[in-house]
């Protein structure tokens, strides 16, 4: 079990009516790896998703998770996984409490009171326990959720935009819990719209588009290949030394943006203003974020 | 074995939460038929010797009340998860279609046990009740809630909107079971209406339940009973086979 991956999906696609869902999707992610998976709305995110969960059946390919076929192994491959639907569902009838009671016996678990009040607290749900599913909010029932999904402490772990409809000190704590569950050896997967999300939280990133595997990469690789940091520049006066005014663009106003390959430049850049008596009235440097990855990826052809 | 059970039970503690609606609703509403049809008809019409026309009437009021019961249990549960999106709790785990097949469908059983009890003990106010074969009785009972439970997932299953699950209750299970000899003996319908109750496959359920009571039948048993026990199994089959596809559950 040591080196199986968490998760492989091999030359996967699937078709709704007329729409190629899936087109040819191969990806692995192994065992601990914190993973997003990234996309415009109707990018096949979900249905990739709902494959690996067996809620739909891919028409070719074949997709394990730890290394369990989910066709035709899907009693084990389901017990290895729990995953955080995108739909706020929830059954009416029921408390938190029994909510989670239900599930655990889903999974085969008994006496699981232990667990699901840890999961209960570290989400902030223990005053909701008794209520009805009913009377939560919007943002409770999305960590109802959460935690439907890992009663069973599965090692692997799919968030479908956990945090839509969240608030943001609530984000955070869910955030810093999927973490922890991450450093405890746990595989999470994620898909978000947040992309300061998924930079911020993930090693690994792939990027759907119509289907198809547009990136997959790690992040920070991703980030690099972008495009280079950017100095922004206030200057008094405004005549820049012509070695520097070359590689200007000039955004008016006595401010320029130049293009530096790495960090260290830098001071180069500040050396040649100094020793032309040229004074910094402002200064900042921009990195490229997942987002400008994001749009360069979609705008691709 | 234990997620099974937890199904099962789930979806028995779905309708007692509300058992005001899912039992105590559906007790009046057979009680009132009782009620009506013995004042308009009870002078005038004669089923079997010996067998006044209330008591004629409760066995087949009760077992009507088992078999609406237990479609609606498994139909409206599955409908409701369908639409409401909850659905996916049940499809995420390790359940096997099998097992998932069996808990509803013996939920419906026990929710049209629950509510043909109920109507029976409803009508002891009324009229006494004397069962001469309990035990057969009981065994068309969960027969008949069986079939009528497993129709009730296929309709659940295949229906979209509530709408078409209400059309299929309708337009397809209440005239089976209101032409199926509940207010009266088919032997008393003109030959051309005689011939299509034998096709509803509900008359024999009524037939059988009613003969555990009287020992008298408008069929043999020994045709009847055959043909609810392979009612039974048809429907359990195409269950079985729609599950195991994933049909409108897995895409």
């Amino acid at each position: 079990m040591k080196n199986v991956p968490a998760i492989s999906v091999e030359r996967i696609s699937k078709r709704f009516g007329g729409l190629q869902a899936l087109k040819n999707v191969s990806l692995t992610i192994e065992q601990g790896e914190f993973f997003a998976l990234l996309g415009a709305n109707g990018a096949g995110k979900t249905t990739l998703i709902s494959i690996l969960a067996g809620l739909a059946r891919a028409d070719t390919g074949e997709a394990r998770i730890m290394g369990h076929c989910v066709q035709h192994d899907y009693r084990a491959a389901r017990r290895h996984l729990g995953v955080v639907p995108q739909e706020l569902a929830y059954d009416p009838f029921f408390t938190v409490r029994e909510t989670l009671r239900i599930q655990s016996g889903y999974f085969g678990l008994r006496r699981n009171d232990d667990w699901i009040d840890e999961i209960l607290t570290r989400l902030e749900l223990l005053s909701k326990a008794d209520s009805n599913m009913r009377s939560l909010s919007g943002g409770m029932k999305r960590r109802v959720l959460v935690a439907q999904a890992l009663v069973h402490k599965p090692p692997v772990i799919i968030l479908d935009e956990p945090t839509a409809g969240v608030d943001v000190a609530l984000r955070q704590s869910l955030w810093q819990f999927i973490r922890e569950i991450n450093q405890t050896g746990h595989t999470i997967v994620l898909t978000t719209h947040y992309l300061e999300e998924a930079q911020h939280l993930c090693r690994r990133i792939a990027m759907l588009k119509l289907g198809e595997l547009v990136a997959l990469d790690d992040t920070a690789s991703l980030l690099k290949a972008a495009g280079d940091l950017e100095l922004h520049i206030a200057v008094n006066p405004d005549h820049l030394p012509p070695e520097l005014l070359s590689r200007a663009k000039s955004l008016g106003n006595a401010r320029y943006c130049l293009a530096l390959a790495s960090a260290d430049e830098l001071e180069q850049v500040l050396c040649v203003l100094r020793t032309a008596g040229v004074s910094l009235e402002d200064v900042s440097l921009h990195r490229p974020d997942l987002e400008d990855v994001f749009v360069q990826m979609m705008e691709r052809t | 074995m234990i997620g099974f059970l937890t199904l099962f039970n789930k979806e028995v503690l779905r309708f007692w939460r509300v058992s005001f609606q899912t039992v105590l609703a559906p007790m009046i509403t057979a009680l009132l038929y009782l009620m009506i049809f013995s004042h308009a008809l009870s002078h005038h019409v004669s089923v079997y010797p010996g067998v006044g026309y209330i008591a004629f009437l409760v066995p087949g009021l009760v077992m009507m009340s088992v078999l609406q019961n237990a479609f609606a249990n498994s139909s409206s549960s599955l409908i409701q998860s369908k639409i409401t999106g909850n659905i996916v709790f049940v499809l995420l785990p390790p359940i096997s279609y099998v097992q998932f097949f069996l808990a509803y469908l013996l939920a419906a059983v026990v929710r049209g046990l629950v509510v043909g009890a109920s109507v029976l003990i409803g009508t002891m106010l009324f009229t006494p009740v004397h069962i001469a074969m309990p035990l057969l009785s009981l065994a068309y009972a969960i027969l008949g809630g069986g079939m009528l439970g497993a129709l009730g997932i296929i309709a659940g299953i295949w229906s979209e909107k509530f709408d078409q699950l209400a059309a299929f209750q309708n337009f397809l299970i209440m005239p089976l079971t209101f032409l199926s000899g509940v207010f009266y003996s088919i032997h008393s319908l003109p030959p051309f209406w005689l011939d299509i109750s034998r096709f509803n496959p509900i008359f024999y359920m009524i037939d059988g339940f009613r003969y555990g009571f009287f020992g008298q039948s408008d069929v043999s048993l020994s045709v009847g009973f055959p043909v609810v026990v392979g009612c039974f199994l048809a429907l359990s089959a195409i269950c079985l086979i729609l599950l195991q596809r994933g049909y409108k559950l897995r895409y």
